[in-house]
């Protein structure tokens, strides 16, 4: 089962932006496109763990503040010729509210 | 006038491949016939291929016209626009229009070119359905995308690819549904195709590739359409664009021979010897047409046998094909894969850069060539193609291109070109037939210089623009000129700073959506290296008119703080001319201790820094700071930084000038601005430099007799002391010089370009032109300096210390256990 919690609305994160929600496993980014597409991902970069909330988002993609590392905010994945991958999330737009899906993290919370 | 009487030659089609005849026998035989041509459109004759660019909105309907009507007046044809042909008599020689005008011919030229192929899908007749054909479909989209509905493109060939871009710069969301896994198979190899498809969907247009359509969903009007795998794809307006069939309507009431064209011969002529047929309605040898090429061929042969020429033959010419997609370079020309084990694939593959070839040779033959991304040896591949030639000697070579092919060494051009190389029958521009030796002979006799005067009077690259690069080389060869491109700003485009600085005062773009628009930029967003440039072009070229777009600034300058290694953030308050009070260190103090800030520390210039501060305090550190009178230090931003300065003629036993208020003065005229890098300046008081200016942006050295001036200068990486400038004599010249040099540095600057490689780049003998020189020009400098800085000094802290600005950068969205 799919524990799916409202974060909150689309209209609460910029086009082009993210904001962060706070979870026990730590901080969730959640990011919107330019076209209204949401994701959510672990807040750190895989990299360095520079906090990807922060970036300059950019088509279905991040670009790490701390130094630049392109994150695809679908599977996590970095940008070749860099290589890493942070967690990415389920993150379900239903009408406008955000649903994050959070069996994942407990997965790894505890596993 | 011609005493024989003329014959009577009747046209039915207006499009491309009949007009294309008709010059073609005009310029043969101009008295022979009189000429009446029928089209169905209401429209003299245009260009269907540059349709898509229409629809992209970078070019405009007049644009694209071929003949204007007085073309038909001034050659003396009868033209029937918007009057379809109906009906065809073979046996009397006359032709009905749908207006009931009845024409006679002595010969009768098909032209109708193809119709939209329609799959055989449920619900084909709801509104919101249309072909991708002619200025009509195009009204249609235009105006769905005004609307700013959902479109969904079936076909991933060409032409839906074209559609699908073409809707999507104006704005529209866009989906595309393809029957294969990959995209333009006919074109491209799988590799090419997936590279293609990543490169599209980067720029946000979303594909289902392996996608069956099975059904139009909607019942009043289209909805969106059903795959056959259960996939659903919405969209209010839905362009079927799978490909052409030939239109042979006429063919039939003319009741000549049909197949899947109306079946002509070498000679162009039908299955009746008076009617003839060119273009896309056509088969040939069991061929059918799309592309121009082939139909140009076809035109001239036919003009020829109507001309009364009884030799000339038509034979399908090689074909290469193009994407007209700005900033998308896809070449393609015969076999796209080995066909048996007497064929040999050679490949080239650079990923991160986006560029991939693939050369198919036979014995010592190249046969086929599939490039992607960097396309300017498309046409001496092809040449080598349609020429047959032996490729033996530069086999290892081949696949570098002709700047390499063609040496010895590793030589060749910046452009990957080697013009001097290429024989003056080369043909250099396919839709038209042009070849080097005659776009040289142009250029020299004409005295041409501009690439739009070149295709004025050659008509090279002025159809689909594929050869622009080589036509462009070849006229840097011969007059001369310097070739070398502009190191591009990012992946996202093909232009270099100074160009775009340019574009944005010339053509007046005031928004980072216009001028991605205007200047073709190949990503839907940017990336992280274009936006922050453009947004500091934007802002720079229109003060107090451009709104600053904070999604495009990096994360420093977006919430007024420095970022660390941690995720925390640094808070320097700025320190006039590094001057400060026991109640702002007071202040500093208890803010330190209220928020548990683990590190204080001394700045290089002169300043406290509060390190280890959580972003969701930040705005409340800057409001208790702000209490005191402390403002932002700018100690993130691409800006002015810091002044910093000794104590001078005020305390100092060696100071000349009041070094110390001079810096606080100058500080106060520049915080707040916004410049390509960060800006650090300096005063000393005297030549012992204690204030260290000769490693500044901006250093003034106090003197006796007055001030010295020095810029460029660069503690960093690479250490570069000062040039100076000039000797001023009053504290005022010190402001307005600092400031105008300021200004040409912002004007002229190149995003991330610092004072000192600014100033090997233009020279120092540019900006003593320009400051020293011309008084008017300086003082015009310091006027837009001084009123760019009235609307960019307010305190950012102060914003956002009372929870106005950009409050939902401090917060959490959401807290779960």
């Amino acid at each position: 089962m799919t524990n799916w919690i409202d974060i909150g609305t689309i209209a609460d994160i910029p086009r082009l932006g993210a904001r962060t929600v706070e979870t026990a496993l730590g901080q969730v980014a959640v990011f919107r496109t330019a076209e209204d597409e949401v994701f959510a991902l672990i807040n750190k970069c895989p990299h360095k763990n520079g906090p990807l909330s922060e970036g300059i988002v950019m088509g279905r993609k991040v670009a790490c503040p701390l130094h630049n590392w392109v994150i695809d905010l679908n599977s996590g994945h970095a940008d070749a010729p860099d290589e890493g991958c942070t967690t990415p999330l389920a993150l379900k737009d239903e009408g406008g509210r955000l649903l994050l899906g959070l069996d994942a993290v407990a997965a790894v919370a505890h596993g | 006038m011609n005493s024989v009487p003329r014959q009577r030659l009747v046209v039915i089609g207006n499009g491309m491949a009949g007009m294309r005849t008709v010059e073609e026998l005009l310029a043969r035989a101009p008295v022979r016939y009189d000429i009446t041509v029928f089209g169905a459109e209401p429209h003299p004759n245009y260009n269907r291929i540059m349709l898509s660019s229409v629809l992209a909105g970078e070019k405009q309907i007049d644009d694209i016209i071929i003949n204007p009507r007085a073309w038909y007046t001034q050659n003396a044809i009868t033209l029937h626009a918007g009057d379809a042909v109906i009906g065809i008599d073979a046996k009397t020689k006359t032709v009905t229009a749908a207006s009931g005008l009845r024409v006679a011919y002595d010969k009768l030229l098909l032209a109708t070119g193809s119709k939209p192929l329609m799959p055989p899908l449920p619900g084909l007749d709801l509104p919101g359905i249309v072909t991708f054909r002619d200025i009509a479909d195009i009204d249609k989209m235009l105006a769905a995308a005004e609307a700013k509905q959902r479109a969904v493109v079936i076909g991933g060939g060409l032409l839906g690819l074209e559609a699908a871009w073409g809707l999507k710069r104006r704005g529209m969301p866009v989906a595309l549904v393809h029957l294969m896994p990959t995209l333009m198979e006919r074109q491209l190899d799988t590799e090419a195709g997936t590279l293609l498809q990543r490169d599209l969907d980067e720029r946000g247009l979303h594909f289902f590739t392996s996608g069956q359509t099975e059904r139009i969903i909607g019942s009043e009007r289209a909805e969106g359409v059903a795959l056959a795998d259960g996939r659903t794809v919405p969209g209010d307006l839905v362009v079927v664009a799978i490909g052409i069939r030939p239109n042979v309507d006429m063919g039939k009431a003319a009741d000549v021979d049909i197949n899947r064209g109306i079946l002509v011969g070498d000679d162009m002529a039908t299955s009746d010897p008076d009617i003839y047929a060119v273009g896309e309605c056509v088969e040939h040898n069991g061929q059918v047409f799309g592309l121009v090429a082939p139909i140009w061929e076809q035109a001239k042969v036919c003009a020829a046998r109507l001309a009364g020429d009884t030799v000339a033959s038509y034979v399908t010419p090689a074909l290469s094909t193009r994407l007209k997609i700005t900033g998308i370079d896809v070449f393609s020309a015969g076999k796209l894969a080995a066909e048996d084990d007497g064929d040999e694939e050679v490949v080239f593959r650079d990923a991160a850069k986006g560029v991939y070839r693939k050369l198919v040779v036979r014995g010592n033959r190249l046969v086929g060539a599939v490039l992607y991304g960097d396309v300017a040896d498309g046409g001496w591949y092809f040449d080598l193609i349609k020429g047959n030639k032996d490729v033996a000697e530069m086999r290892d070579r081949l696949i570098f291109g002709q700047g390499f092919a063609d040496q010895d060494c590793c030589g060749g051009s910046k452009a990957g070109l080697n013009v001097a190389a290429m024989t003056d029958d080369t043909q250099v521009c396919g839709c038209n037939g042009v070849s080097k030796g005659a776009i040289v002979k142009a250029i020299g006799e004409k005295g041409l210089t501009t690439l739009d005067e070149v295709r004025a009077h050659t008509k090279a690259s002025a159809s689909c623009g594929m050869c622009t690069p080589t036509v462009q080389a070849i006229l840097s060869f011969v007059t001369g000129s310097d070739a070398a491109a502009p190191e591009v700003m990012c992946k996202c485009t093909d232009h270099g700073h100074d160009h775009v600085r340019h574009a944005i005062l010339d053509q007046r773009l005031k928004t980072m959506a216009d001028l991605r628009e205007a200047l073709g930029w190949k990503t839907a967003d940017g990336c992280a290296k274009c936006r922050p440039a453009l947004n500091y072009y934007l802002l720079c070229a229109w003060p107090g008119e451009y709104v600053d777009d904070y999604r495009s600034r990096f994360i420093n300058e977006r919430v007024h703080a420095n970022i660390q290694k941690d995720g925390t953030y640094s808070v320097i308050p700025r320190m006039w001319g590094g001057v400060t009070t026991p109640a702002e260190l007071r202040a500093i103090a208890d803010v330190a201790d209220k928020f548990n800030i683990p590190t204080v520390k001394v700045t290089g210039g002169q300043r406290i820094d509060l390190l280890g501060v959580k972003k969701q305090d930040l705005p409340a550190v800057w409001g208790d700071l702000n209490q005191a009178g402390l403002v932002s230090g700018h100690g993130y931003a691409k800006g002015l930084r810091t002044v910093k300065t000794c104590v001078g003629s005020e305390w100092c036993r060696f100071g000349t000038q009041d070094s110390t208020a001079l810096g606080i003065k100058l500080e106060k005229m520049m915080w707040g601005s916004w410049t390509p890098h960060k800006v650090k300046l300096a005063v000393s008081g005297c030549p012992r430099n204690c204030a260290e200016a000769t490693i500044k942006d901006i250093g003034i050295i106090c003197v006796e007799a007055g001030y010295d001036m020095v810029i460029g200068g660069n503690g960093g990486i690479e250490v570069r002391v000062t040039d100076p400038l000039t000797r001023l004599t009053t504290e005022a010249e010190v402001l307005e010089y600092s400031a105008a040099f300021m200004q040409l540095y912002r004007e002229e600057g190149h995003y991330l370009e610092r004072t000192a490689p600014y100033l090997e780049r233009v020279g120092l003998a540019h900006i003593k032109a320009r400051i020293l020189e011309d008084d008017a020009g300086r003082k015009a400098l310091y006027a837009r300096f001084l009123f760019a800085q009235s609307f960019a000094q307010d305190d950012p802290w102060a914003e956002r210390a009372g929870g106005g600005v950009d409050a939902h950068e401090f917060q959490s969205l959401a807290v779960v256990s």
